[in-house]
C-alpha cells in the first residue's frame, strides 16, 4: 500500500514517534501543498523512516529551499521529496525552523542536517548556509557554495543590504 | 589552494594539486575544479563554484511575476524555452491558471525543439573533448543554427527567447512556420542523425575512451539526486514526462531510452536516442494541433499584475539536463516572496568526485562532458 498525502502520513509517523515531534502545516494557496513541520531532535530519525520504510520509501530528496521570515523571526528550510521507486507526481514537503534569526548564538541558528539521509542535500544545504546563515549541525563539508569564503553577511535574507558600489578609498 | 603538494605516503606517489578552470574550455563556462593527481590518476575532486553567480533568485524576489521571464533565459541559456516552461508552470500552479490545449501543443513542440537543441550541442561538445578537434562540433553546431534560426524567426531571439506566458505562448505559431519545422526534422536533421550515429556512435576511439569510464551506479544516482539522461544512463527509468505527466505528453507514444551501465557511452546514447524521441513526440504535437481547442494563450489568464492567493507550489518539469523545479511562496503581493530554483546542472555534480576517482585527468574532462552542465544554471 502506498500512502501519499500529509494527512495519511502524519498520522503513520506519528504510530511511531512521540506526539509534538511532527505536525501538519497548511498551504492557504490554490496549489494545497501541504507540508510536515519536523521538531529537530528527531528528524533525521523520522528523514530515514520516510526513505526506508517500505510504505513510503521517498528515496529522493529533489529540493531544498531557504526562506526567511524576519516578521516570525526564525528561518526556514523546506524539503521536497519525491519517491523514484514508486514513481510519485506529488512531492511531500517537510520543512523545519531555526529557534532565531538574529542571534548570535550559534545553537539558535542551527537545525540538523538530511545531507547523511539523502546526499542530494549536500550541496543545497551549503547553498542555504551561504546564502541564509542557517547553520546545519551535522553537515560533513559546510562552506559557502556561491559566494566567497571571505564574504560577510547572507544576501538572500529579505533585510541585507548590498555594500555601497565604490566604497571609499582606504 | 593551487600549491603543489609534496606530501607522500604509502599508497600513493608525489601528489600535486591542480586547479581546473574556471578559465579552461573544457568547462564549458567558468567552473573550477581542484583536483589532487597521483601521477595521471584523480584521488581528490572539489569542485568549486559561483564564478558565474548573480543571485537570480534576490533579483526576481525583487520583480514582479511576469518580469522574471527574461531571467529565466539566462539559466540555462542552450535552453531558455524550457526554462520559460518550467517557470509559467511553476506560476500557474500557484495560481490555478488553466493553459488551452493548442497552446500546450505548442509548448511540446518548442520544449522538445530546446531538448533536441541541447543534446545536439551536447554531443558535439563531448566529442571535441575527447580530441576530435572540431568536425563533430561543427556539424553539430550547424544543425544548431538552422534549429535557432527558427526559433529567432518564432521569437525574435536566438537564445533569450522569452516566450512563454502565464496560461500560454506571448504569440501564436504561424502554420507555414511548422511545416518548415517539419521538413527540417525530417530531412536534414534525420540526415545528421544517422550521420552522426554512423560516423561516431561506433567509432572505435570514442568506445575506447567512453565505455567503462565515469561509472555512475543507480543506487548512488538516485541517492545523489541526479535526473535527466544522466540517471537513465545508470539504468534507473524516471522521467518526470511520464511520472508527473504534465502537459500533454501522456496522449503522446514514445520511449524513455534507459542506459545499462551508468558509464560515459550510455550517457552519450542517451542524447542520442532522445533526440530520435523528441522528433517523434514533435511530429504527432503537430497532428494533435490540428483538432486542438482554444488559442495560443488562455485570455482570462492575467499575466500583468498577478496577484496569487497566499501559499506555496512547487513544479518541476523534465528540463533537457534533468529535473527543473520552481519553488514559489507568495504572500498575496505582485512579486514573489520566495523565488527558488532548482538547478539540475548544479544537483549533478553532486556525484562528480565520486565517479572520477580513479580515472584520468583526461578522462575527467570527458566526464564533465557527459554531466552536461550550463554554468548560468549552476551559479544562477
Amino acid at each position: 500500500m502506498s500512502t501519499t498525502s500529509p494527512e495519511e502520513i502524519l498520522t503513520h509517523l506519528l504510530e511511531k514517534f512521540p506526539e509534538g515531534s511532527v505536525s501538519l502545516v497548511k498551504d492557504t494557496g490554490s496549489a494545497m501543498q501541504h507540508s510536515l513541520l519536523l521538531q529537530h531532535e528527531k528528524a533525521v530519525a523520522i528523514a530515514n523512516t520516510l526513505r526506508d520504510d517500505p510504505q513510503f520509501r521517498f528515496d529522493y530528496c529533489s529540493n531544498v529551499t531557504g526562506m526567511d521570515w524576519p516578521k516570525e523571526g526564525f528561518l526556514e528550510a523546506v524539503y521536497h521529496l519525491y519517491s523514484i521507486e514508486k514513481k510519485t507526481a506529488k512531492p511531500l514537503i517537510l520543512r523545519m525552523r531555526t529557534k532565531g534569526r538574529d542571534s548570535k548564538i550559534p545553537a539558535d541558528l542551527a537545525m540538523p542536517s538530511f545531507t547523511s539521509v539523502w546526499r542530494s542535500c549536500e550541496l543545497q544545504e551549503r547553498e542555504v548556509y551561504d546564502l541564509y546563515g542557517i547553520l546545519y549541525s551535522s553537515h560533513p563539508d559546510l562552506r559557502r557554495l556561491l559566494m566567497w569564503d571571505e564574504f560577510q553577511g547572507h544576501p538572500m535574507r529579505k533585510d541585507y543590504a548590498p555594500p555601497a558600489e565604490n566604497p571609499p578609498a582606504a | 589552494m593551487n600549491t603543489l603538494s609534496t606530501e607522500q605516503d604509502d599508497v600513493h606517489g608525489e601528489l600535486m594539486e591542480i586547479s581546473l578552470g574556471p578559465h579552461h574550455p573544457s568547462t564549458h563556462g567558468v567552473f573550477r575544479m581542484n583536483i589532487t593527481l597521483d601521477g595521471e590518476i584523480v584521488v581528490k575532486l572539489k569542485p568549486v563554484f559561483g564564478y558565474l553567480h548573480r543571485n537570480h533568485e534576490k533579483i526576481a524576489e525583487g520583480n514582479t511575476y511576469l518580469a522574471a521571464i527574461p531571467y529565466t533565459d539566462r539559466l540555462d541559456y542552450l535552453c531558455s524555452l524550457t526554462n520559460n516552461w518550467a517557470y509559467v508552470h511553476a506560476v500557474e500552479t500557484l495560481a490555478a491558471i488553466a493553459v488551452p490545449e493548442r497552446a500546450e501543443c505548442l509548448r511540446i513542440i518548442l520544449g522538445e525543439l530546446a531538448r533536441i537543441a541541447n543534446h545536439a550541442c551536447l554531443v558535439g561538445f563531448l566529442l571535441n573533448d575527447l580530441g576530435t578537434s572540431f568536425t563533430p562540433l561543427l556539424y553539430s553546431l550547424r544543425e544548431r543554427e538552422r534549429m535557432l534560426d527558427l526559433i529567432e524567426e518564432l521569437t525574435g531571439s536566438r537564445m533569450m527567447c522569452n516566450f512563454f506566458r502565464f496560461g500560454g505562448l506571448r504569440s501564436d505559431i504561424p502554420e507555414d512556420w511548422l511545416q518548415r519545422l517539419r521538413t527540417y526534422l525530417e530531412g536534414p536533421f534525420a540526415r545528421f542523425l544517422d550521420e552522426q550515429d554512423a560516423l561516431l556512435s561506433g567509432n572505435e576511439i570514442l568506445l575506447a575512451r567512453t565505455q567503462g569510464v565515469g561509472i555512475l551506479p543507480p543506487a548512488l544516482a538516485v541517492q545523489a539526486g541526479i535526473t535527466g539522461p544522466m540517471l537513465r544512463a545508470s539504468g534507473v527509468p524516471y522521467d518526470i514526462r511520464k511520472v508527473d505527466q504534465y502537459s500533454l505528453y501522456k496522449r503522446f507514444e514514445y520511449k524513455v531510452p534507459i542506459g545499462a551501465h551508468g558509464d560515459t557511452y550510455d550517457r552519450y546514447m542517451m542524447r542520442m536516442l532522445e533526440m530520435r524521441e523528441s522528433v517523434k513526440i514533435i511530429q504527432q504535437a503537430m497532428d494533435a494541433l490540428k483538432n486542438a481547442q482554444g488559442s495560443h494563450i488562455d485570455p482570462k489568464a492575467r499575466n500583468q499584475g498577478l496577484r496569487p492567493k497566499a501559499g506555496e507550489a512547487y513544479a518541476r518539469m523534465e528540463s533537457p539536463k534533468g529535473e527543473l523545479g520552481f519553488h514559489l511562496v507568495s504572500d498575496g503581493s505582485a512579486k514573489p516572496y520566495r523565488f527558488r530554483i532548482r538547478p539540475p546542472s548544479l544537483i549533478n555534480l553532486t556525484a562528480l568526485e565520486d565517479i572520477c576517482l580513479g580515472q584520468t585527468l583526461a578522462d575527467t574532462v570527458v566526464i564533465l562532458g557527459s554531466v552536461d552542465i550550463v554554468l548560468g544554471e549552476v551559479d544562477r
